[in-house]
């Protein structure tokens, strides 16, 4: 029972991660009808600003170690630590928590500039075509980040406080068997509170209402005298941002390195045509649902029965799914269903 | 070169026949002349030509290709380790491997069109990735790679001479497969694929998968089956991937799994889309284009920038030096990127497009004539997902 639970908790991990990517990929594709092959890299930008936030605020001057008194000592201080003494230490502690909102802007501001300088001129091209330019695009940015930060992965640490493991089975009263560190359980509640605020955005605010409006029948929406082609654009952003903080909170997990977008795009896309494209709801779903199953695949039990399964149960589930209902867990019908 | 109207195609390929047998002379003043380079050119001209087979003409983007690829370099190394180091047997075995390979997946994948095809046959290839990296390591040697080893039986071999020392190497009825002889025997292929792609283009089959990319709606409605077709389109083109794979196997004797990442299918993909999805000659353009500038842009470093850029004065060499160095050496993808992009923007037809339409601004300012549509140069047109 403990370790079907524990293959859970793992799963909607993971599966935080595929959703929040494919949430993004989602709305930028219901809302511009772009196939964003890009947004793979946007979620690596999004765990380098975590890594540059950590490099800025380690940098670091020669202190002398006075506990050393028989030889004139020194060892690298960051200046923060110098300057505000514990403060300054807090903050490198916390420097995951300081990077989402370092993010926010940064992350809008790519979104932004990606869609004024790029995407919006494929709105008319076939499919292949804005495929093939965000792939490039991918590789572009992935390169840009592999020659300043190099090729291997760098790790951030999560805060001090949180490094340790909350003993979840107990909080159910199921002994003390099921333990999980406590970042996961952070990223795993933060990446539901992000999805949701995506979605109350949509539901709730006018602004969200005039998106969706506009995702039924941009034509209409505009003849009402609504810039919606605006509206889009900051969608785009807020898609990048969305995938920017999935990458930031991710970094203690896995140490981000420069192709972790193209992993993490990959599987994404999945995701997204699993869930039934241009269904948000779907992409979320189908984002956690994945993540399980991964999860559950990769148990040892399994592995025994059908070797390899784990590797393959992603892509076999796409495969099926396409092949017998192509339009997605849930997505509508009639649309993309060739 | 570039005229392709059906009427002199033996010209074509006499012509290019000339061309690709000559490829280490005329290659000789960009410094492009060594065999190790000229086998890659081949190689990767048969697998864009092939690919070009079914998104050039039908307009499939298959996101998948290196599975055949790499599926094709096992079954070369495999009939090396087990039947004998003669190249035509795992040739053969290859192409063969890689167009069952080819039938498994496009049976499935092709109940799908547009993006849904692009991701199905995505996923079968990342499968094949992770399963030739895990489960079938009896069979691939995981992340190692497979290769020759001295236990090898090589059946066939062993009847006629005893095991010599050290490994053997590949060879056609003992005409060694590596440096010359090695491009030539790929180069003979090249003629070959090249060929059978041209007759593929000018035959009732071709015109019918063209009909399919600018129509399938339509094609369906008066009664045609398209299935088949494209089938067969993928069959071909994977077949041709699997030759491919397996010359890569002839002039070096390994296979791993790497070939078949996604990435690599990415790579066939820039090839084609460079030299012009569709056309006859494109693809292998683009195929000599990247691997040409793969070459010589990688054996750039910043050493070698400062030695160039000496005459420079001394702050500014550095800075120049520095940003250079973004673009060759290890940063060579991130030119690669951007000269795709730049070409996906600007010039959606690939460089042949490029040549076409200098030639049509050439030709308007000589004799006011229109741009003749030359048989062999298909606009990509526009297709709904």
């Amino acid at each position: 029972m403990d370790a079907i639970l524990l293959q859970v908790l793992n799963g909607l991990d993971k599966g935080g991660a595929y959703a929040l990517i494919a949430l993004g990929l989602t709305l930028v594709f219901g809302t511009l009808g772009v196939v964003n092959f890009a947004h793979g890299a946007v979620f690596m930008i999004g765990a380098f600003c975590a890594v540059t936030l950590q490099k800025v605020l380690t940098i670091s001057m020669k202190v002398r170690d006075k506990s050393v008194t028989f030889f004139e000592a020194y060892k690298e201080t960051p200046y923060l630590e110098v300057w505000f003494g514990e403060w300054g230490t807090m903050m490198i502690d916390y420097v995951v928590i300081l990077s989402i909102l370092l993010a926010i802007p940064v992350m809008l501001l790519v979104g932004l500039v990606m869609e004024r300088g790029l995407i919006r001129f494929f709105y008319k091209r076939p499919h292949a075509e804005q495929i093939l330019v965000t792939f490039g695009l991918a590789i572009v940015l992935q390169e840009i980040i592999k020659s300043f930060f190099g090729a291997n992965p760098i790790p951030v640490a999560a805060p001090e406080i949180v490094s340790g493991s909350a003993n979840v089975g107990a909080w159910f009263g199921l002994g003390d068997a099921l333990v999980y560190p406590w970042w996961r359980l952070i990223y795993l509640a933060s990446s539901l509170i992000v999805i949701g605020l995506v979605f109350s955005f949509l539901q709730f605010t006018t602004y969200g209402m005039v998106v969706r409006a506009g995702m039924e029948d941009r034509e209409t929406v505009g003849l009402l005298g609504i810039n919606i082609q605006k509206r889009f654009t900051i969608v785009f952003g807020m898609a990048a941002v969305v995938a920017g903080l999935a990458g930031v909170m991710y970094t203690p997990i896995l140490p981000p390195d420069y192709h972790m977008g193209m992993d993490f795009l990959v599987l994404s896309f999945v995701v997204v045509v699993v869930g039934g494209m241009g269904s948000l709801p779907g992409a979320v779903a189908a984002g956690f649902l994945l993540g399980i199953l991964q999860s559950f695949a990769s148990m040892n039990e399994v592995k025994q029965i059908i070797p390899g399964i784990d590797q393959i149960i992603i892509y076999l589930v796409a495969v099926i799914i396409l092949l017998v209902r192509p339009r997605g867990l849930m997505g509508r019908k009639g649309v993309m269903e060739t | 070169m570039f005229n392709l109207s059906p009427k002199n195609d033996t010209v074509t390929m006499a012509i290019f026949a000339i061309a690709v047998l000559a490829m280490p002379l005329w290659l000789a003043p960009i410094g492009a002349s060594y065999p190790d380079l000229l086998q890659k050119f081949a190689i990767f001209g048969i697998f864009a030509v092939g690919y070009n087979i079914l998104f050039g003409l039908t307009g499939y983007l298959s996101f998948g290709h290196a599975a055949f690829l790499g599926v094709g370099s096992y079954a070369a190394v495999w009939s090396f380790k087990l039947v004998t180091m003669n190249v035509l047997p795992a040739v053969l075995f290859g192409t063969l491997i890689g167009g069952v390979f080819a039938a498994l997946i496009g049976f499935v994948s092709l109940r799908r069109s547009g993006i849904y095809f692009s991701i199905l046959t995505l996923a079968f290839a990342q499968m094949s990735y992770n399963l030739a990296y895990s489960v079938l390591t009896p069979i691939t040697n995981g992340e190692t790679g497979l290769q020759l080893t001295q236990q090898d039986p090589r059946i066939i071999d062993s009847l006629f001479v005893a095991a010599g020392e050290g490994l053997p190497s590949t060879n056609l009825f003992g005409l060694k497969m590596s440096g010359y002889p090695g491009f030539y025997f790929c180069a003979v292929l090249l003629i070959i694929a090249f060929f059978i792609s041209l007759r593929i283009f000018r035959s009732p089959f071709g015109l019918k998968l063209l009909a399919i990319k600018s129509n399938q709606v339509r094609m369906n409605y008066t009664g045609f089956n398209t299935r088949p077709y494209m089938l067969i389109a993928f069959v071909v083109s994977g077949m041709y991937a699997g030759l491919a794979g397996s010359l890569l196997a002839v002039t070096d004797p390994l296979a791993g799994a790497e070939r078949m990442q996604w990435t690599a299918s990415g790579e066939v993909v820039l090839m084609t889309i460079l030299g012009g999805a569709g056309t006859l000659v494109g693809p292998l353009l683009g195929a000599g284009i990247i691997k040409y500038f793969e070459n010589i842009f990688s054996a750039y470093n910043d050493q070698l920038l400062h030695q160039m850029l000496a005459f420079l004065p001394d702050g500014m060499e550095g800075a120049v030096v520095a940003l250079l160095g973004l673009f060759v050496g290890e940063g060579w993808h991130l030119t690669l990127g951007i000269i795709f992009m730049a070409i996906v923007i600007f010039l959606p037809g690939g460089l042949m497009e490029g040549i076409r339409r200098i030639g049509g601004m050439i030709q308007k300012r000589g004799g006011g004539k229109k741009p003749e549509q030359t048989g062999g140069v298909m606009r990509p047109t526009e297709q709904e997902g």
